[in-house]
C-alpha cells in the first residue's frame, strides 16, 4: 500500500529539504520512493506544497485530494488550505505560526482566526510551536528539524533510522544541532 | 549490480547526457530545465556552458555536432521559442554528431508565462520528440536520443514537463561511454542552407521522418502493456503514471515516441480494445493525427487541454467522483512576493510613488505587477520591456510615454533586451529604460550570466560591464544608481522620463539571495513611535504586518535589513540594529 505524505508551508521555509529526508528515509526502508518539488516562481514567499510517496512500486509522483496519509503543515493558514488533501483518517500535523500573506498584509483579505480549532473538529492533528523551540535550541534554522521531528512517529520507520539521514542531510556544521532539534521534536508531548 | 539512487527528473537527463558520452551543452536557464545544466556541470568530461539567450545555445549545440561530437541544448517551452530559427533548419542540415535538444514545457503553468505545447513545434519542424515518464526513463531515453539522432541524421528533441524535471525517483546509474568523435568533412548539399541544398534536404527530411514513423512500430521506447480489452489507453510522459495509477489493469499504449507516430503500432492497439482514451496532457497532438487515420478515440472531449492532469481528474472522467472526503476550505490567496531585501522592491517604491507604468518583462521583477506596488502594466516575452515600449512611443507619440519605463533584469536584457534596445537607438526614440542589475538571473535560481564574471562552470571570466554596453550602441544618457538610493533614483527617474533623450538607468544592488550578500543590520519596529500611517507597508515587504493596535511589527527572523521599510518612515519609528 502507498503511503502518501504532503508538506505544505511557505516558500523559502524548506519544505523542499523536509521533503528529500522524508524521501530518503522511505528509500532506506526499501521502498519505491517519488518525490515531486516545486521549484521556480513559487518558491518566492508563495504557498508551497511537495510530496513524498512511497510503497511497493509508486506511479505518480504527487498525492491528490482525499489521499494523504500525513500533512505536515509550516504554517496554519497553508494547513487550512491544503488540510483537504487528507485521507478521512489521515494525520494533520502543524507548526504553530503565522505569516501573513501580502493579501492579508494590505488588507485585501482577512486572516482566519480559530484555524487550529476549526480543524481539530474534523481532523486528528497534532501541533507544535516549532519556532519556539528552534530558538531556545539557539538556532531558528533548525525549525524545520523540530517540526519533522515532531511528524516523524506517525510516518514510522523509528528514530534511528531518521537521525542517520539527517545527518548525511544537512550541512555538516549543524548535524549536532538537527539531531537536537529532532530528538526534541520526536519526544515532544503531543 | 548496478548502482541504484534517486534523482530528480532533470539530473536524470543530465546523467543520461554524461553517459552517452556527450561533449558539450549550451543552455540558457528557464524554469523547468535549468537544473540539467546545473547538474552536467559537475561532470568534467562534458563542456557546460550558459549561452546568453536560447537560440545562441541551439547554435553552439549544431556547430558542435557539424564537428563531430555529440552535444545537447536545454531550454524551457519558450525558450524554444527563440531557438526555433536553428532548429527548422536544423532539421534540414541533420547532424554528424549525435545533437539533442531538451525542452521542459510547464503545463500548470508553475513559472512561465504561457502553456505551449512543445510537440505541436517538433511537428512542424519535423523533429522526432522523445518523452519519458520518470527519472530512470529520463537518463535512459537521453542515450536513445542520441542512438536516433545518429542513425537517422536528425537532432532530437527530449521533451519533458515539470513534474517530471522536478520529481525524484528511482535511477540505475552505468558508466559513461566515450563516443569517437566522427570526421568532419566538408559537405555543402548538407550543411549550407542555400536554396540548391535546402530542396534537397527537404526530401531528405521527409524520406527520414517516414522511415522513423515506419521504424516506431518496433522501437523499444513504444511499448503496449496488454490488460483488460474493454479499456484502453494511448498515453505518453507523466500522463502515463495516473493511468497506471487509476486503472492498473488497463491495456496501455505507452508511447516513448511521441513524433512521428507508428500508424501501424496505434492500429494494432486501437483494434484490440473496446473504447481507447487518449490521454495526453496540453493539446490534442497525438489524439489527431489519431483521428486523422479514421480511428475513433476519446480525448479533448474529456480531458482538458488546460493545466496539469492529475489521477483524480482520470477518476472524475471514468467514475464520476474521485477521492475527495473533504470539501476545500477558502483562504486568502498566497502569491508569491519579492523577498525581504530584494533590490526591486526599493525601485519600485520609486515608480508607484512618481505614479508610473512599467513596461515589464520575465524575471522575479513581473511580480512588481501585484499589490501593494502595483507599478508593471505588461509582461509578454523576454526583452519585450524595451520594444513594446518603443511601440507605444512610435504609436501614441513621445508624450504619451512620460510616465512610463521599462524595467528589465540584466540576465534578460543580455538574452534579447539588447537587440531591443538597438532599436530604440535606431529609430531615435525618447524613453526611459531601467535595467534592474542584481548580478544573476535570480528567477531560475540564481545562475551566473555573460555579466557576472563567472562561467556555468565556476571559472572566472570576463565580465560585460551593461553600462559600457549600452553607450557602445550609442545611447546617449546612461546613468548607474544604488538601487537602493531611493532619493536620488527619485530625481533620476523623473528627469529622464520628463527629458527627450533615451535614457538607461541601471539599478545596481545584488539579489538578496545571492552567497555573501547580507545587510549586517536588521530593522525593528517601536511600538511608541509608530503613528499608523501604513507608508512602511505600502512596499510590500512580507517581513512587515500590523499589529491588532494598528501598529507594525517587524518579523527580525524575514528581515534581510536592506532599510528601505526605514527611509518611508516619517516618523523614525523604524531603527536597525545589529543582527
Amino acid at each position: 500500500m502507498t503511503k502518501n505524505i504532503m508538506i505544505v508551508g511557505v516558500g523559502g521555509q524548506g519544505t523542499l529539504l523536509t521533503s528529500r529526508i522524508i524521501g530518503k528515509v522511505a528509500l532506506e526502508g526499501g521502498y519505491d520512493v517519488k518525490i515531486s518539488e516545486v521549484h521556480g516562481m513559487a518558491q518566492r514567499g508563495g504557498s508551497v506544497v511537495t510530496f513524498v510517496r512511497y510503497g511497493e512500486k509508486v506511479s505518480e509522483p504527487v498525492v491528490e485530494e482525499g489521499q494523504a496519509d500525513v500533512i505536515i503543515a509550516f504554517e496554519r493558514l497553508e494547513a487550512l488550505r491544503y488540510a483537504h488533501f487528507l485521507k478521512k483518517d489521515g494525520v494533520l500535523i502543524v507548526n504553530d505560526c503565522r505569516i501573513d500573506p501580502m493579501t492579508v498584509v494590505i488588507g485585501a483579505m482577512e486572516y482566519p482566526e480559530g484555524i487550529l480549532e476549526e480543524l481539530k473538529n474534523k481532523h486528528t492533528l497534532y501541533s507544535i510551536d516549532g519556532q519556539k523551540i528552534a530558538l531556545e535550541l539557539g538556532n531558528s534554522k533548525v525549525l524545520n528539524s523540530v517540526v519533522l521531528g515532531f511528524a516523524a512517529p506517525y510516518i514510522g520507520f523509528g528514530k534511528d533510522a531518521w537521525l542517520s539521514v539527517v545527518e548525511a542531510t544537512v550541512p555538516p556544521k549543524t548535524i549536532e544541532i538537527n539531531k537536537k532539534a529532532f530528538a526534541y521534536g520526536y519526544e515532544a508531548e503531543r | 549490480m548496478a548502482k541504484k539512487t534517486i534523482m530528480l527528473g532533470n539530473e536524470a537527463i543530465a546523467r543520461g547526457a554524461y553517459e552517452a558520452g556527450v561533449k558539450l551543452s549550451s543552455a540558457y536557464p528557464g524554469t523547468p530545465s535549468t537544473e540539467i545544466s546545473e547538474y552536467l556541470a559537475k561532470y568534467d568530461e562534458v563542456y557546460t556552458e550558459w549561452a546568453p539567450n536560447e537560440k545562441v545555445a541551439t547554435e553552439v549545440a549544431i556547430g558542435a555536432s557539424f564537428s563531430g561530437v555529440r552535444s545537447l541544448a536545454c531550454m524551457k517551452h519558450v525558450g524554444l521559442n527563440v531557438a526555433s530559427d536553428p532548429l527548422y533548419t536544423f532539421a534540414y542540415t541533420g547532424v554528424n554528431g549525435g545533437a539533442v535538444i531538451v525542452v521542459a514545457d510547464d503545463p500548470g503553468l508553475a513559472s512561465s508565462q504561457n502553456e505551449q505545447d512543445t510537440r505541436m513545434v517538433a511537428r512542424s519542424a519535423h523533429v522526432p520528440v522523445l518523452e519519458p515518464s520518470d527519472s530512470q526513463e529520463a537518463k535512459d531515453f537521453m542515450k536513445i536520443a542520441y542512438e536516433i539522432s545518429e542513425e537517422y541524421d536528425t537532432p532530437v528533441i527530449l521533451r519533458t514537463t515539470t513534474k517530471l524535471a522536478h520529481s525524484q525517483s528511482a535511477v540505475e546509474l552505468c558508466d559513461r561511454v566515450e563516443v569517437d568523435d566522427k570526421e568532419y568533412s566538408r559537405n555543402v548539399a548538407k550543411y549550407v542552407m542555400m536554396p540548391a541544398s535546402a530542396i534537397g534536404r527537404h526530401v531528405v527530411v521527409e524520406d527520414r521522418e517516414n522511415r522513423l514513423a515506419s521504424d516506431a512500430y518496433s522501437l523499444s521506447v513504444n511499448r503496449i502493456e496488454k490488460g483488460d480489452n474493454k479499456i484502453g489507453f494511448i498515453t505518453s510522459g507523466i500522463a502515463y503514471q495516473y493511468v497506471k495509477e487509476v486503472c492498473p489493469n488497463a491495456s496501455v499504449l505507452k508511447l516513448g515516441l511521441v513524433n512521428p507516430l507508428s500508424k501501424k503500432l496505434i492500429e494494432e492497439f486501437c483494434s484490440s480494445v473496446e473504447t481507447v482514451y487518449v490521454f495526453e496532457e496540453l493539446e490534442p497532438v497525438i489524439e489527431e493525427q489519431v483521428r486523422a487515420w479514421g480511428i475513433n478515440v476519446i480525448g479533448k472531449e474529456a480531458f482538458t487541454r488546460q493545466g496539469e492532469y492529475s489521477a483524480n481528474l482520470l477518476k472524475r472522467v471514468l467514475y464520476g467522483s474521485d477521492d475527495a472526503v473533504f470539501d476545500k476550505t477558502a483562504v486568502p490567496n498566497r502569491p508569491p512576493i519579492l523577498c525581504p531585501g530584494c533590490p526591486h522592491r526599493s525601485v519600485y517604491s520609486v515608480l508607484n510613488k512618481l505614479k508610473i507604468h512599467a513596461s515589464g518583462d520575465i524575471g522575479c521583477y513581473t511580480l512588481g505587477a501585484v499589490p501593494p506596488l502595483g507599478v508593471v502594466d505588461t509582461c509578454v516575452c523576454m526583452g519585450a520591456s524595451i520594444s513594446a515600449l518603443h511601440g507605444m512611443e512610435k504609436g501614441k507619440g513621445k508624450d504619451y510615454i512620460k510616465n512610463w519605463v521599462a524595467v528589465i533584469g540584466d540576465s534578460t536584457f543580455l538574452h534579447t533586451g539588447v537587440n531591443s534596445l538597438i532599436n530604440l537607438v535606431y529609430n531615435k526614440s525618447t524613453a526611459t529604460v531601467m535595467i534592474l542589475d542584481n548580478r544573476t538571473t535570480g528567477m531560475t535560481g540564481h545562475q551566473d550570466h555573460a555579466a557576472t564574471g563567472k562561467t556555468l562552470k565556476g571559472e572566472e571570466t570576463y565580465a560585460i560591464d551593461l553600462a559600457e554596453l549600452c553607450r557602445a550602441i550609442g545611447v546617449p544618457n546612461v546613468i548607474e544608481v544604488n538601487a537602493f538610493d531611493t532619493k536620488e533614483l527619485e530625481r533620476i527617474v523623473k528627469e529622464s522620463t520628463q527629458s527627450d533623450v533615451l535614457t538607461v538607468i541601471i539599478t545596481k544592488a545584488p539579489c538578496v539571495l545571492l552567497k555573501g550578500q547580507k545587510f549586517p543590520n536588521v530593522c525593528k519596529a517601536n511600538f511608541e513611535a509608530c503613528k499608523k500611517c501604513g507608508m512602511c507597508l505600502k512596499i510590500g515587504c512580507p517581513a512587515i504586518t500590523k499589529n491588532s493596535d494598528g501598529t507594525i511589527k517587524i518579523d527580525q527572523t524575514m528581515c534581510n535589513g536592506c532599510g528601505l521599510c526605514k527611509s518611508y518612515c516619517k516618523f523614525n519609528a523604524i531603527e536597525t540594529v545589529v543582527r
